[in-house]
Order: C-alpha cells, then structure tokens, then sequence
C-alpha cells in the first residue's frame, strides 16, 4: 500500500522534503515503517528518538497503519 | 479550557484573563521565554516549527489529563508561539486557577513539563555559526 508521511523538523531536513511517499506491505505496522524509512535514511536511526504518529496521535510499534491515515513522523520533541 | 497555537506575538494578558474564574483563589502561570544562551553558546534567535493539528489534539491531551489529576482546577489557557522568535520573546504561556494557591502551582507544573515531552513542536537554535534541532541527537 502506499503511505504518504508527513515529516518535520530535523527529520524534514534528513529526508530533504515536508511529505514523503512509501510503499509498504499491506497491515504493515508502525515499527515497520519507522524500520523501512531508517533503512531508505539511515540519518535518522542516529536521532535520538523517532515516533510515528497517526490522525494526531502517537501510535504504538504494533499499530497496523491504512492508506487513509494521516501519517507523521515525530523526531524528538522540543517545545515549551 | 482554552487552548492556542499561534504564529503572532502571545498576548500574555489575554492568556491570564482566559485563566481567571470567580471560583478561584489563585491564578497561576508559567511564562516561557527565548534565553540568550545554550549549552554555553549565545543564541542569535529561536526557530519553532509546529505540527499544527497533532500540537493543538496533544495540548488538549495534556490540559485534559492536568484537570483529571487536579479535579479542582477552574480554568486552563495554554498557548504556544511557532514560528521565528527573537531573543526575550514570549514562546508560550500556560494559565491555570484553582481555589487554592498549592494546587495552581503544582498543576501549572505538571502542565509545562508534560507538555515540554509529548507536544509535537521543534525547537531550532540559531548561533552565529550555525543552527541545531534541541535535543535531537543523544
């Protein structure tokens, strides 16, 4: 299936765009694809940490992500 | 609860008036400002960048859980500035009342510090050599 990921921040800048498009498995889970993007990036396996975020939300290594999700990737936070 | 993200100038005022209840006894809050060094390093200016629909759900999130452990608490403002700050600039205000003084302080505590963890906006420093995304890298 294809996902289209939002990206930001330091992850934008690895990636070299705000928004990225990705072929996955079908049911692939959020662990996988934080796997798959590292592999394609391997920039971002040296932040310090790396989250997935679905509809505005943090979402779990074994949450099975949909074409449909509004996808993000979430480098370590620094706000506040 | 009110609840901002805004890319203008924080109206701290205003933040404080959203806070205040004819309940309360206290009001208080937490000004949070663009310092002029780093890690020993002086700061030119400040870059926030902000995922706009997650940080506003993620803020809500945070004054929800805050009002959960303070069932007491009136009122909650929170707004958070994105965008290009200068040194001395407001970054982001969060406003609580309570009928009690020691609960404002605690809850107002709570709320920074576990917005400062899960809200998804990014803090870049600018030096005069340089720039980095805080805490990015271990």
């Amino acid at each position: 299936m294809n996902l289209t990921v939002a990206l930001f921040g330091i992850a934008r800048e690895i990636v070299g765009k705000s928004s990225l498009e990705v072929s996955v498995p079908a049911g692939q889970s959020a662990a996988g694809l934080l796997a798959e993007l590292r592999q394609q990036y391997p920039a971002l396996a040296e932040l310090r940490s790396l989250a997935v975020a679905v509809n505005n939300d943090y979402a779990a290594d074994d949450v099975a992500l949909h074409e449909r999700d509004e996808i993000a990737l979430i480098p370590p936070v620094s706000g506040g | 609860m009110q609840i901002k993200l805004t890319d203008q100038p924080i109206d701290v005022a205003a933040v404080l008036a959203a806070a205040e209840s004819e309940e309360a006894g206290a009001v208080n809050a937490f000004i949070g400002t663009v310092r002029n060094r780093s890690e020993g390093r002086r700061v030119v200016r400040l870059h926030y960048e902000a995922y706009p629909p997650m940080a506003v759900h993620q803020l809500h999130r945070v004054a929800e859980m805050a009002q959960e452990k303070w069932p007491m608490l009136r009122k909650i403002a929170v707004t958070h500035r994105h965008g290009t700050l200068e040194i001395g600039d407001v970054a982001v205000v969060v406003a609580v009342s309570t009928p009690h003084r020691a609960d404002s302080f605690a809850a107002c505590e709570y709320i920074i510090d576990t917005l400062k963890e899960v809200v998804p906006i990014w803090k870049k420093e600018e030096y005069e050599d340089g720039t980095v995304w805080v805490a990015a890298h271990p």
